[in-house]
């Protein structure tokens, strides 16, 4: 569930490094791309070999989201009576105020993490050039923890983060002072959360920006560099713009999960303290599964589907600003 | 090159020192979850932290074993993410193959709500999947921690990709051979896509592994169902200030994904750096 959703398909080797991901481009190369239609008859063969996957994909991607629209439209209790209720349940989120404070926690939760997540990938990604030694062990260490289950990740968190645990003991033994109890304080709480994710997600966006910085043309960064500019002056002019569709990407994705974030406020606060750091699937699934309105759950997950459509659509319309596409 | 000119020794020492700072900074927790896990109880919270206890408690790992049946957890979690991924990698290498070197009616409007399907997050799946769990008689069962994610669009387009690069002569060459369709696939294609259904069946054997929301939802009997990640929660939960135990169990827990990345890390790192696969 965390990351089988994954988005862009591998370029061939007729595309350069850093292509546009956007998926209208990408059902147009499967027209002219180097394979393109082949020759040959059409046969029932297609059918039949795409049948499985299209049939299971119909089944259980289709028809739930379908579904999933009709049931936020009703009452749908986990049991008993089901009615139809129009709009209800969507205007009885927006009367609720802890609805309205998890939507403020989800974005303040992505505000913080996003930016984090992408200077620190992005910055790690120009240091680890190929002239690092041993880059490849410290490309892979960062990349530990998006491998690891996130449970896990989170556990361990948990335990830094406790009165007495590694952070706080540190603290006390060498500047004698005492840590906050991050978890129960309510201004560290949502930072505390921020902070673990970051260090169990920035690796993939390391890792991906490394690559497509590794994939500049030479040529380039030796001619800025002739041209007097120095190391800092050639990342942003000359490495920056070149990679920037891969930093779409990266940002594209990062945004997308981020707003899902789920098992680490579940975990490390269950949305405490209060309802502060609760978040909108946090939300979806307290009123799925707790309070058993499935009806209600609908919505919110139709509420959280827009919000990220409305915030991918953003970021292709603003993508002409920065991203360069050769 | 001229960075290298101009960048002195030490410069570029104190430069590296600082990386590999910042590298044992961000191993700390994982450093700190093995030391622990392998503490007597008593010793788990110090002031100042140590790394190593009075004593290396092996014990601890048993410990896990006999609290919960966390070695259930684990077959469970190994079935349901092998099954899994044998689904997934046989459906979407013939979809992917169907897409990229077959012609049939309704191939773009096919491919097309593929595409689509990778835009819905899978969170706004859940409620509908677990109502259809309920009219199936799925809820706690196998079947439904494994098939519902067993079909997801990724693969086929990691297939598609790849089969487009092979040259077109492979099939003309099969097909004057007399091969027909089947035979050319099994015979000349499958072989040579290896590799990357190899990437594929990682990446969604370590989602399955790491999978949460979903088993959270599905499983009742958390002992009969379970897969790792809940079990660990239960555990925490039963457990909480056992911290020593919590730790030996999340060792348990990460070490299948810890050890096929450091294996196979060079293919991950070009399937991530091909597909986009696997973003957190």
């Amino acid at each position: 569930m965390t990351s089988v959703m994954p988005l862009r398909p591998p370029r061939g080797p007729e595309h350069r490094p850093g292509r546009k991901p956007a998926a209208a481009d990408r059902a147009a190369g499967a027209r002219r791309g180097s394979g393109g239609p082949e020759p040959g008859r059409r046969s029932w063969w297609g059918a039949v070999f795409a049948g499985p996957h299209s049939v299971g994909l119909a089944i259980f991607t289709l028809l739930p989201i379908v579904a999933s629209l009709v049931v936020s439209f009703m009452s749908w209790p986990m049991v008993g009576e089901r009615s139809w209720v129009g709009l209800g349940n969507y205007s009885d989120l927006f009367s609720d105020p802890v609805f309205r404070t998890v939507i403020l926690n989800t974005v303040g939760f992505v505000v913080l993490y996003v930016p984090l997540n992408l200077m620190i990938s992005l910055g790690l990604a120009a240091w680890l050039t190929p002239r690092i030694r041993h880059r490849h062990v410290f490309r892979v260490l960062f990349f530990i923890p998006t491998v690891t289950p996130i449970v896990a990740n989170v556990v361990v968190w948990r335990m830094l983060y406790e009165p007495g645990g590694l952070i706080d003991a540190t603290l006390d033994s060498t500047v004698g002072v005492q840590a906050p109890n991050f978890l129960v304080d309510e201004n560290w709480a949502m930072l505390a959360i921020v902070a673990m994710s970051v260090w169990q997600g920035f690796g993939y966006n390391m890792l991906l920006f490394s690559a497509a910085l590794d994939a500049v043309p030479e040529n380039l960064v030796e001619a800025a560099q002739l041209d007097g500019a120095n190391a800092w002056q050639t990342f942003w002019r000359v490495k920056f713009p070149a990679i920037s569709p891969t930093i779409f990407f990266g940002t594209m994705m990062t945004l997308i999960t981020s707003f899902q974030v789920f098992a680490q406020p579940f975990l490390l606060t269950k949305g405490g303290p209060g309802t502060s750091t609760e978040t909108l699937v946090q939300y979806i699934y307290n009123t799925g599964f707790q309070v058993q309105q499935l009806g209600l759950a609908s919505a919110g997950a139709w509420v959280l589907f827009v919000i990220i459509l409305g915030v991918t659509a953003v970021q292709f319309l603003g993508q002409k600003r920065w991203v360069h596409y050769e | 090159m001229s960075s290298l000119q101009t960048t002195s020794r030490p410069r570029q020492a104190v430069g590296y020192a600082l990386l590999v700072a910042i590298a044992l900074v961000f191993l700390a927790p994982l450093v700190y979850m093995v030391a622990t896990s392998l503490k007597p109880a008593a010793e788990t919270f110090s002031s100042p932290p140590t790394l190593w206890g009075s004593e290396i408690r092996w014990q601890n790992y048993a410990d896990v074993f006999s609290y919960l049946p966390f070695q259930r957890f684990v077959l469970n979690g190994v079935l349901v993410a092998v099954v899994g991924t044998l689904i997934n990698v046989t459906v979407a290498v013939l979809s992917g193959y169907a897409f990229s070197r077959l012609r049939w009616r309704g191939r773009n409007l096919v491919f097309a709500l593929f595409l689509a399907t990778l835009m819905i997050p899978q969170d706004v799946l859940v409620i509908p999947m677990y109502v259809m769990m309920q009219e199936f008689g799925w809820v706690d069962s196998f079947q439904a921690l494994i098939i519902p994610w067993a079909f997801t669009a990724f693969g086929a387009f990691l297939c598609r990709q790849f089969f487009l690069t092979v040259p077109r002569e492979l099939d003309d060459a099969a097909r004057m051979d007399g091969a027909g369709v089947v035979r050319t696939f099994l015979g000349v294609m499958l072989p040579l896509a290896r590799p990357t259904l190899a990437v594929l069946a990682v990446f969604t054997f370590i989602a399955y592994w790491n999978s949460f929301l979903w088993p959270l939802i599905v499983v009742n009997d958390v002992n009969a169902h379970a897969t790792v990640p809940l079990g660990l929660q239960q555990f925490f939960g039963q457990q909480g200030s056992q911290w020593h135990l919590v730790m030996a169990a999340s060792v348990i827990s990460m070490l299948p994904t810890v050890v096929i990345l450091l294996l196979l890390q060079r293919h991950l790192v070009r399937g991530i750096v091909t597909s986009g696969l696997g973003g957190r």
